[in-house]
């Protein structure tokens, strides 16, 4: 038993600084990755993966253990460099055949061919109702774990998603932790551009959103670790009486590389070449270490 | 009757009953085995047993309300943590509402689910918006997925039953209710997923028929038997995969006629036609089935003569290849 747990703050942004430049070098590797979304959740990832979910990458099928779901999940290059980084594959197997007929890799993530995957997604609004099952399995087995569901602020716009909120917190599913990476624009759209979430809009408006269907929910800081790590630690305990917890994660998609960040739109896909993937490379190293003298 | 597997003398004494059939053995299930789930879209009821199994096992038996895209992932959350889950509601909302869901975390993720759309085809008798003629159609195009339609209430406790272990995802299709027992209620029928049942054997044109349409075929050719016209009926209960030895034996009279309460297009008829042609056995070949259009509102009573889907309409059918 290995559990993955980094405590420090300090040590967490860290962290994010080197799945920043792997998800970079990735966009070397992949021409037309997503880029955007990725980027903006490397710090709620980092949050979920390496301090609150207690990964185990030597014990993934323990049926207490605590999961993660990316319903997002065209940003499965986040947990493919989150899982090189931990040991579980190396560069060439996750890029050596990436995308082709007879690899384990490609755009969205495949339970069955990739080790730590809990569901294949890809089709948007689906993981807060995977969560709703396993919650009522984990009840019927007395299992207290928590699901943890990475969701985009564009994805929330997917009524399947609103079926699960009504039910999750009707029937007290407090094992169902939300995090939303909330980037402010879809591919087209940024917010309140198109939809709006009720009167303040925004991650305020989609927070006053899952509070009217009865949940805990928390806007943070997406790109601030510090304020991050207090809403993970402030979490309520699994009791099956309580409300799920949605944090809300205001980001910046494209967050650390400056000339992605000025302009989503063009960086929602992308691909770099050997020079603009040094520039990004610099930028990250720029952008981790001036918020590690914000902590420090 | 010559040449019948099965008694049918008795056909039409008792009803199909499949409201009642489901929930008693899924139930039963439930009771037997500790990972059996059984999940319903607003159609728990009140003041009956599946209530009370609800309050009984409250994880295990539960109504997410009318919310079908919650429904069928949440059972693919309980199936991921092992358990065996029975999804039960109309077969349109089913499918239609949910078929993103079916298609990505039933099919694609490759878990155990168990489907059951009831009102199958026009059973429904509340017109286009609750009929399902196109269940067949999306669901033989999703890799992993079993498709069963059975004809009576016998056949689907035999197909629940075999559905328990089965390790892959599964539709059943069940008509309203109402409909005529097809097999004797004693009978005991050797079920495969899979392999069709031989209702009756023939030598000059096989009716392919499948679910409620199994009844009509069997009196079709029991009319026709009684003028010497040997006419064999292939109750085809799994339609995918389809049972190509009991194609094969039917085309090889050189007829084929076959009978589904859904669009011609896409169903039954469009599998066993594309299978003939596969194996290059001359054929005569016809699709009976609902036209490719909405019908008019009506019950079956009503809609199956009108497309010549009844027996009379099935015997002229035969009669018209064999002349």
């Amino acid at each position: 038993m290995t559990k993955i747990r980094i405590e420090s703050v300090p040590d967490l942004i860290r962290k994010t600084g080197d799945i920043r430049k792997a998800v970079v070098r990735a966009a070397r590797n992949i021409p037309g990755m997503h880029f955007g979304g990725p980027m903006s959740a490397v710090d709620p990832a980092v949050m979920i993966y390496y301090k609150y979910l207690g990964f185990d990458p030597d014990n993934l099928d323990d049926p207490e253990r605590n999961m993660v779901i990316l319903s997002k999940g065209h940003n499965g290059i986040l947990f493919y460099t989150i899982y090189v980084d931990m040991g579980m594959y190396t560069d060439e197997e996750l890029y050596g055949k990436y995308n082709t007929i007879d690899g384990v890799f490609g755009p969205h993530p495949n339970r069955k061919t990739i080790k730590g995957i809990e569901v294949s997604t890809g089709s948007l609004g689906h993981g807060l109702n995977w969560a709703v099952g396993i919650s009522h399995a984990r009840q019927d087995m007395g299992i207290k774990a928590r699901t943890f569901v990475l969701l985009g602020d564009g994805e929330m716009e997917e009524g399947s998603n609103w079926e699960a909120i009504l039910y999750a917190a009707s029937h007290h599913q407090d094992d169902i932790v939300a995090v939303v990476d909330f980037n402010n624009c879809s591919a087209s759209f940024e917010t309140n551009e198109n939809n709006r979430w009720g009167e303040k809009g925004g991650a305020e408006g989609l927070a006053d959103a899952f509070r009217a269907f009865g949940w805990n929910a928390m806007v943070v800081d997406g790109q601030d670790i510090a304020q991050m790590d207090a809403a993970f630690a402030s979490i309520p305990e699994v009791t099956y009486a309580g409300k799920p917890t949605v944090i809300i994660c205001d980001t910046i998609k494209g967050a650390g590389v400056k000339f992605m960040s000025d302009r989503p739109y063009a960086w929602h896909q992308g691909g770099l070449d050997d020079e603009k993937m040094e520039e990004a490379l610099a930028l990250v190293e720029e952008y981790t270490q001036a918020r590690l003298k914000e902590v420090e | 009757m010559a040449g019948f597997t099965w008694a049918v003398g008795d056909m039409g004494s008792s009803f199909f009953n499949a409201k009642g059939a489901i929930s008693r053995e899924i139930l039963n299930l439930v009771d037997k085995n500790p990972k059996v789930a059984y999940i319903n879209s607003d159609g728990t009821g009140k003041g009956n047993v599946l209530e009370e199994y609800s309050k009984k096992y409250p994880h295990r038996v539960y109504d997410v309300g009318i919310q079908e895209m919650n429904m069928v992932t949440s059972a693919c959350g309980m199936a991921k943590m092992g358990y065996i889950p029975y999804v039960q509601t109309f077969g349109p909302f089913l499918l239609f509402r949910a078929y993103d869901q079916v298609h990505n975390d039933i099919c694609y993720n490759d878990f155990p689910v168990k489907l059951i759309g009831t009102h199958a085809g026009t059973s429904s008798g509340l017109g286009p918006t609750h009929n399902d003629i196109v269940d067949f159609a999306i669901c033989n195009a999703l890799p992993n997925m079993t498709v069963m339609a059975p004809c009576d209430a016998g056949q689907l406790i035999s197909a629940i039953q075999a559905s328990e272990n089965y390790p892959h995802p599964l539709y059943i299709r069940v008509p309203r209710g109402e409909e005529p027992m097809v097999y004797p209620e004693d009978l005991e029928m050797d079920f495969q997923i899979g392999k069709a049942n031989e209702a009756k054997e023939g030598t000059e044109l096989y009716f392919i028929a499948t679910g409620s349409m199994v009844f009509h075929a069997i009196k079709a050719a029991a009319a026709l038997q009684e003028d010497g016209i040997d006419v064999g009926v292939f109750d085809m209960h799994t339609i995918k995969p389809l049972d190509l030895a009991a194609v094969e034996k039917a085309a090889r009279t050189g007829r084929v006629i076959t009978v589904e309460d859904h669009n011609v297009n896409g169903g039954l008829g469009t599998v066993v036609g594309s299978a003939i042609l596969e194996m290059g056995i001359p054929t005569k070949f016809r699709k009976i089935g609902i036209p490719d259009k909405f019908v008019p509102f009506g019950y079956p009573e009503t809609i199956y003569p009108a497309y010549g889907m009844d027996a009379a309409g099935l015997e002229a059918a035969a009669r018209e290849m064999l002349a």
